[in-house]
This record gives structure tokens, sequence and C-alpha cells, in this order.
């Protein structure tokens, strides 16, 4: 069964450390007192949470439902009460707190109701994805990308790959399921091909676990036989040991010699690729219907007295694992969740065991000492001929050290898959992964950035845009008044000279001319009237001028004396009713005129004349009002005494005017 | 007579390109200002006026046309005055402290909701529209579409509102810098210095 392999670029051969925790068979825990869960255990948004303080949960239970594609659900890991919801130290390189539910455990171990599938052959594909998503299940070799979301895939499938390579240092966990679960995990494989539909399945074992090749190798022969109608068979496939073979886009091109393009999916390719845990997950959520609440940790280190594999309960402090392997917890010099590789440090023993904690490492300071100090990079290469990227990590790291993002970026700086393999070589000893992380949180600050900054444009644009708009409305609106102030005087002048025309002159023919144009000089008591009137028009329109310069003025240019001004006004303002009174009586009204003339006169249309009055009783009440308001702003401004008695005359021929046109007229505003 | 066909042919010749340039000017034309485009996509759109022009856009004019200093804009700090210099030429100087500092911390505001009396000025004031509200309501500011520009905050007749740091938190945290030659990183990955065991 020997299958070729292709070779990918570079790599390392850091020293292996598996053995201190291979001796021992996986093996579990007394039940902790308080599970952590955290809601971000996974690549995408963290779900929403179904349970509140004080609930009491069952093994199983759903606590969080995926929110969103990229999501995944967060089950109970053992029956007991939920004692908190809160923030809590988390599995995050930041060290920042994550939101988490905190279950007090009772011991009971009381499940939920499973729904366990007898044959999931007699099932569609969508029922089972549906089940793989209900279970949570997300890449336990480490990046948490929900695997209901691959498996979905849309594409082709031509192969499926099992990615148990478990290339990094010290970690086991992969070699000891294997070793002794090896008929559950070809049966995930099984079940995944199922829904795929793969021409081949593919896996890929570094050749430095040679128990964990005999095993699977028996399994699958097993499985074949069992199922001789199975629809393709595994072939296991033994791979050199160098790291990081067990990078996605690596294991493929050893398995396939097919390289993943950069910025693309091993599904462009027809290819999907698992974690061996995400395989046995995705098999005990199928066949005994459970959800994902455990996974196989390696715990390892110098400082542990046991090491070895365990099947700890999502949530578990880490302190609770340190305290059942004897680990000598003040000796810790650091404390590692992944590998040496590509984990992190952990700032605290509180922190839980999430879905991709594949390892811990407690170590003193005799096994993981302090890196020396950081040396100029020598421009030696050794970084370039080991990255499995084919990337210029000392460009990126140039680049990224002087935040040339855009240089970076050229560089395929978002390729870089944070290995650590140049940092591993560096003779100078720079931390070069950490200046990678540190120039892609940039480009990725910077592209949130300008998201933003084009959002504001946008938005700045709209903003002036409608500002520009309502001033232009405004100013159109002001000169539309404006017209029709003047088409108004017009009109009211046309209907002068139509009531003069038809007094003076032979009722028939007067209204008749007077129909057909008003400027039209029928005899010349009318022609003066017109004249008359239009000069009226100027001169009201004029005066009018006169006041709002008068008020600007006052306004520039206020006056002490507000008190008597103040007084003065109220002597205005009684002396303009009392001039208005006597107006109302002087004055015949032209508009109760019109009506009586036009019973005298049936040629002449009564319904054109009153609406002349109507307008013109209109225009006088602007009138009024403008003069009303110029008087008013005049006096809030503390104008002169000469500009208020100006204006108070205004108003007064403004009132007289609307006096003549519409008696009926209550002249408002006069309580102020 | 040969003089007279060299400056014929030489006007034929001018009056034709000069056909065919005017053509090309009036056909090609670019609208608008690419400069100014291009300037404005640089600045940082905070919208917040401390340049002395009202919005970015009109210093972006200005910068284009009227050679205004590149060192107005005190949010964008020193990387904007930097990409300025490159894009038009000129040489870097730092930010002119009369116009504001960087501020190390982008900032967004917050109303303090139930002190609001919903008079709607700062409605008014906010030049990127991210504040919702209406009159006699209380307000509260979209913090997504806030540039944290400061300039609702003194229209403001009972002061509620307040310049906040934006918060940092898992998703938005990034590594940090490495502290540089001579130092060395204590919680450095990957442990280079591995051993293997006996
Ligand atoms: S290995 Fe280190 S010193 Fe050598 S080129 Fe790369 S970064 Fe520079
Ligand atoms: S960390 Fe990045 S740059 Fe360095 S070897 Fe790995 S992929 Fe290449
Ligand atoms: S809400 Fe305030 S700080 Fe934010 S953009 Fe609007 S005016 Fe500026
Ligand atoms: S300016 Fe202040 S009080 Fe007025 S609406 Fe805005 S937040 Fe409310």
């Amino acid at each position: 069964m020997s299958r070729n392999t292709w070779k990918f670029h570079g790599g390392i051969h850091p020293p292996q450390n598996k053995q201190q925790s291979v001796s021992a068979s996986i093996r579990q825990l007394p039940l902790p007192d308080k599970l952590i869960l955290p809601l971000q255990q996974h690549i995408g948004a963290p779900g929403k949470v179904l349970v509140s303080v004080g609930d009491r949960v069952l093994k199983g239970q759903l606590l969080a439902q995926a929110k969103g594609f990229v999501s995944a659900n967060l089950h109970a890991p053992s029956s007991g009460t939920v004692i908190d919801i809160s923030d809590q130290p988390v599995q995050h390189p930041s060290g920042l707190p994550g939101k988490c539910i905190v279950i007090e455990t009772d011991g009971k171990e009381q499940w939920c109701e499973i729904h366990p599938i007898d044959d999931y052959r007699q099932m569609d594909a969508t029922q089972l994805l549906a089940t793989i998503n209900n279970a949570g299940i997300v890449g336990m070799g480490g990046a948490g990308f929900p695997s209901h979301v691959k498996i979905g895939t849309q594409q082709t499938i031509s192969t499926l790959i099992l990615n148990a390579v478990e290339c990094e240092p010290y970690i086991t966990s992969d070699d000891l399921l294997m070793r002794e679960r090896a008929a559950e995990i070809i049966e995930g494989l099984q079940i995944l091909a199922f829904i795929l539909n793969p021409k081949e399945i593919l896996v890929g074992i570094e050749d430095n676990k040679p128990e964990a090749i005999a095993a699977m190798r028996r399994a699958a022969q097993e499985s074949t036989e069992a199922n001789p109608g199975a629809p393709c068979a595994v072939t296991i496939v033994s791979v050199p040991t160098i790291y990081p073979s067990g990078g996605e886009k690596q294991i493929i091109q050893i398995l396939t010699g097919k390289e993943v393009p950069s910025g693309g999916l091993p599904s462009d390719l027809g290819i999907v690729c698992h974690n061996t845990g995400t395989v046995h997950a995705i098999r005990n959520a199928v066949i005994e219907g459970k959800p994902l609440i455990s996974r196989i940790t390696t715990m390892t280190g110098n400082l542990v007295t046991d090491p070895g594999n365990i099947e700890v309960l999502l949530g578990t402090p880490v302190s609770h694992l340190l305290q059942h392997t004897r680990t000598s917890a003040n000796q810790i010099h650091r404390l590692i969740m992944g590998g040496p590789m590509m984990g992190f440090s952990m700032r605290s023993t509180e922190i839980p065991i999430v879905k991709t904690s594949n390892c811990i490492i407690a170590a003193d300071d005799q096994e993981f000492p302090d890196a020396p100090p950081e040396q100029p990079c020598i421009r030696c290469g050794a970084c370039a001929e080991v990255c499995p990227a084919k990337l210029l990590p000392q460009q990126l790291f140039f680049y990224s050290k002087s935040k040339e993002i855009d240089k970076a970026k050229h560089y395929n700086l978002m390729d870089c898959i944070e290995c650590g393999a140049c940092s591993f070589v560096c003779p100078s000893q720079i931390p070069l992964v950490q200046y990678f992380r540190f120039g892609k949180g940039e480009v990725r600050k910077s592209k949130i950035e300008t998201d933003k900054s084009d959002r504001a444009r946008m938005r700045f644009e709209a903003h002036q845009e409608r500002l520009e708009k309502e001033a232009a409305a405004k100013e159109e609106k002001r000169q539309q008044r404006a017209a029709a102030n003047a088409l108004k005087k017009e009109k009211q002048a046309k209907a002068k000279l139509e009531k003069e025309a038809a007094e003076a002159a032979n009722p028939s023919t007067a209204a008749s001319t007077a129909q057909e144009s008003s400027n039209e000089p029928s005899n010349n008591d009318a022609d003066e009237a017109l004249e008359t009137l239009k000069s009226n028009a100027t001169k009201a329109s004029k005066r009018y001028q006169q006041a709002k310069k008068a008020l600007q003025m006052a306004e520039k240019n206020g006056a002490d004396n507000i008190d008597k001004l103040r007084e003065k006004i109220l002597q205005l303002e009684t002396k303009a009713s009392d001039a208005k009174k006597a107006l109302k009586e002087a004055l015949p009204s032209p508009a109760k005129k019109i009506p009586a003339k036009s019973d005298a006169t049936p040629n002449n249309t009564p319904k054109e004349t009153d609406t002349s009055a109507v307008i013109a009783a209109a225009t006088a009440r602007v009138k009024v009002k403008k003069a009303q308001n110029a008087l008013m702003a005049a006096e809030a401004s503390d104008a002169s005494q000469e500009v208020l008695e100006h204006l108070s005359t205004n108003l007064n021929t403004a009132r007289t005017e609307l006096e003549q046109h519409a008696p009926s007229e209550p002249t408002t505003g006069e309580a102020q | 007579m040969e003089i007279f066909i060299a400056i014929a042919a030489v006007l034929g010749m001018a009056t034709i390109f000069g056909a065919v340039l005017g053509f090309i000017a009036i056909k090609f034309r670019v609208e608008g200002n690419p400069i100014v485009d291009q300037i404005d996509s640089i600045l940082p759109q905070t919208q917040c006026g401390q340049c002395g022009y009202p919005g970015c856009r009109p210093y972006a004019e200005a910068m284009a046309n009227n050679d205004e200093a590149i060192n107005h804009c005190p949010p964008g700090g020193e990387a904007t005055i930097q990409e300025l210099a490159e894009l038009l030429g000129v040489e870097v100087i730092p930010l002119d402290q009369e116009h504001g500092e960087e501020q190390e911390l982008p900032s967004v505001a917050y109303i303090r909701e139930d002190e609001c009396i919903g008079c709607t000025k700062c409605i008014q004031a906010c030049p990127v529209d991210a504040i919702l509200g209406a009159a006699k309501l209380m307000h509260t500011v979209i913090v997504d579409e806030c540039t944290g520009c400061d300039l609702c905050v003194e229209p403001c007749p009972v002061d509620c509102i307040d310049m906040l740091p934006v918060a940092i938190e898992q998703n938005t945290w990034t590594w940090d810098k490495p502290a540089g030659v001579g130092e060395s990183s204590v919680e450095r990955i990957p442990v280079t210095n591995i051993q293997e065991a006996s």
C-alpha cells in the first residue's frame, strides 16, 4: 500500500518530544466542580445564549445556539446548574476575558434526550449535515472552523482527506485516538464519504507514529471486509515526518501534489480535509447522537508527573488538569495551550479547555528557557528556505516592522500560515511570527479603517447634498413667494381697473373690454386708476424693503433705552388699533362694493372679482404680518425710536390696506 | 516659393494637430479633479473640521488648489502626513499642533440617554448623520457610523454626550509589535530552544 507522496517547500525538524505522553492510554479525570464554557470556541459569530443563571441543565443540553452560518452550537458537558454568565479568562492570546457560561456540576452526569442514528445510510445527506451542525462540531486541530460549513460545500468533492499528521512537537492526542479508537475514526470517515461522495479517502499519518498507522490500516481493512459495498476504500498513507506537514495546504500538497492557490479553498480543488478529532466527533454525533462535549487533550511538559492523554470535558479549567496530573504548578515558567510552535501562553490556570485545545504544556525554565534577545537580521535567507508557504520572511519582517503594509501585502503576508518555521531557524532569534501577526493585525486594522472612512465619506457627502437640497428648496420657495406676491399685486391692480372701468363706462362694454385685457385703455379714468395702483404697489414693496433695512440696522446697533421703547411700542399699538377702527368706519369697503356692482352689471362675472378681492385680502394680510414681524423684531432688538416709529407706520398702512380688502378679517397678532 | 510651401505645411500641421488635441481634450475630459479625489482618499474622513475647513474634502481641495499645508489634520496624524507628502511630492513635516494633537485611541460619542432632552442640536452638528432622534425624544449615536469628530459635544445644552475611547475586544485586538533588537520576548511562540527530552 505504498502511495506516491509529494513534497512541499521548506519545513523543519524540531525535536519531537512526543514520547513523554504516548506511554499511557487515554484516561478520564474526576468530574470538575465547575465547567466554564466560553461562547467563542470557534471561528465565526459567538452563539446566542439559551439559558439563564439558575437554570438546571442536563448533559448534552444546548446552551448556546449558532448565530448565522459560520457559527457553532454549544452544549452542556455535564448536568448541573448555570451559576454565572459573565466574562471569564479564556483561551485567547490577548488575555482578554470572554463571555462564558459557568456550570456548577451536580455529579449526576444525567443525559438529556439523545437521538442515536442506527443506520446513517438510510438518512439523506442534508439530515446528516443537520445532525453534525446541531452537534456543534468545529475543526479540533486548532483553527476551530465550524465543520458543517466545510462539509456542506456546494462543490463536487473528489478527495476526502483525513489530516492525522499531527506534526507539532509534544502533541499526541490524535496519535492516541488512532491507536485506541481507529475503528470509530474509520466509521466517521465513512459517514463523511456518504455525505460527500468522494472518489477516494486518504489518511495522512506521519511515519513517526507506526502504531497509529498499523491500527488505522487494520481498522480500514476490517471496515472494507465488513461492508463490501462501501462507496470507497480508505487509503492510509504514511508521510515523512517534517514540520509543518499538518498544515491543511501542506497535507493536501503531500497527498495529492495539488497546491491550494493563495486566497483559495481546498474545496476549489475538489478536496475536503478534516482533522482526526473532528472526524471522531462527527462519528459520535451521528452514531451515538452525542454532541461535542469532550475532547482528547495531551497533558505534557516536564513539570507534569503523570503526562498523557486525557478525555476531558469541555469547560474543565486547566487548573483541574494540572492538579490531577500531579503538576507542580508553582514552578511553571510557561504554560502553553496548543503546541510549542503555534500555541499561545496562558496567563491564568483558570482558563478552560475548549473545542480546539489539543495540548497543554506545563514547562519550567529548564525546558522552555526565555528566548535569547533579538539580533539584527543578517540576511542569511535561512527563513526563506524553510517557509512552507514559499514566502520571503525577511522581507515580510522589514515591512511589518516599519508598518509598510502595502509592501508586506505585496509580498503575500496574508498567506503566512504562522507556522513558526522561520522563527525556529532564524540565527538572529528574531520573533518573526510575532512580527507577522502584528503586520497582519495592521493590515486588518487598515482595512477596517478604510472601510469606515469610505462609509464616512459617503455619509458626509450625502449629508452635504441633503443640506444643499434643503437650502435650494428654501430659496425656491422664497422666490416663488416673491413671484406670487408680484402676481397678486398685478391682479389686484387688474381687479381695481376692471371695477373702475365698469363703473365709468357702459356696463356691458366695460365688462367685456376689462375681461379681454386689463392693459387696454378703455377710458382715461381706468388708466389713471391703474397707474396709481401700480405706483402704490411699488411704494408698498419699497416701504417693506426699508423696514427690513431698518430692522437690520436696529439689530446691529441696539439701543439702551429698552423700557422707553417698550412703552412707545405699546402706545403705537393702541394708536394703530384706534386708527384701524376709524378707518373701518370711514371707508366703505370696496370688497363689499364689488358684489353690489356686479349685481347691477350682469355681464361682469362676479366670481372673477370675488377671487381678486380674496387675493388682494391675502396680500394685505401678508403685508400686515410682515410689518408686525418687523416691528416685533425691532422691538426685541432694541431699535431706535425713529426706526420703531417708521415700522409702526408701515404696520398701520398695511393694516389699513387689509381693512380695505377684508374688513371682516380679524387683525391678528396684536397680543404679544 | 519653397518658403511658402514650408510655412503652409507647418501651419496646416499645426491646424490638424490643434484640432485633434482640442477634440481629445473635450472627448476625454476627466470629470472632477483627480488629485482632489486622491488626497481625499488619504484623509481619515473624520469630518471634524480641525483642519479649519468644513470637512475633509474641502481641505483636500485647499491642498490641491491653494497649496495648503499638509500637516493640519490631527485625526490622520503622522501616517496621513506621510502619505500626503508621498502623493504630493513634498517634505514630511510634523503635525501642526495648533490644529490639535493626534489621539492615541479612536473614540466615539455616546449619549447619556436618560439625560437627553431631545433638542436635536447634536443631529444638526453631526457631519455624517450618525445620530438618531427626533424633537423632544431621546437621541442616540449609531456607534458604527460615528467618526469621533467631537462636533456634537459642544452644542449639547445639557452636556450629556461623552466621547469614549473604543474598547478593545477579542475580535478587535491585534498582536503587539515585538520589542525589537536587543530585547527578548518572554511569551515568545514558537518556543525555539526546545531540547530533545532524554
Ligand atoms: S533567518 Fe533571520 S537573520 Fe536570516 S534572513 Fe531570515 S530573518 Fe534574517
Ligand atoms: S511563519 Fe509564515 S513566513 Fe514563517 S515559515 Fe511559516 S508560513 Fe513562512
Ligand atoms: S456622533 Fe458626534 S462625534 Fe460622532 S460623528 Fe456625529 S458629531 Fe461626530
Ligand atoms: S444635543 Fe444633547 S440634549 Fe440635545 S438632542 Fe443631542 S444629546 Fe439630546
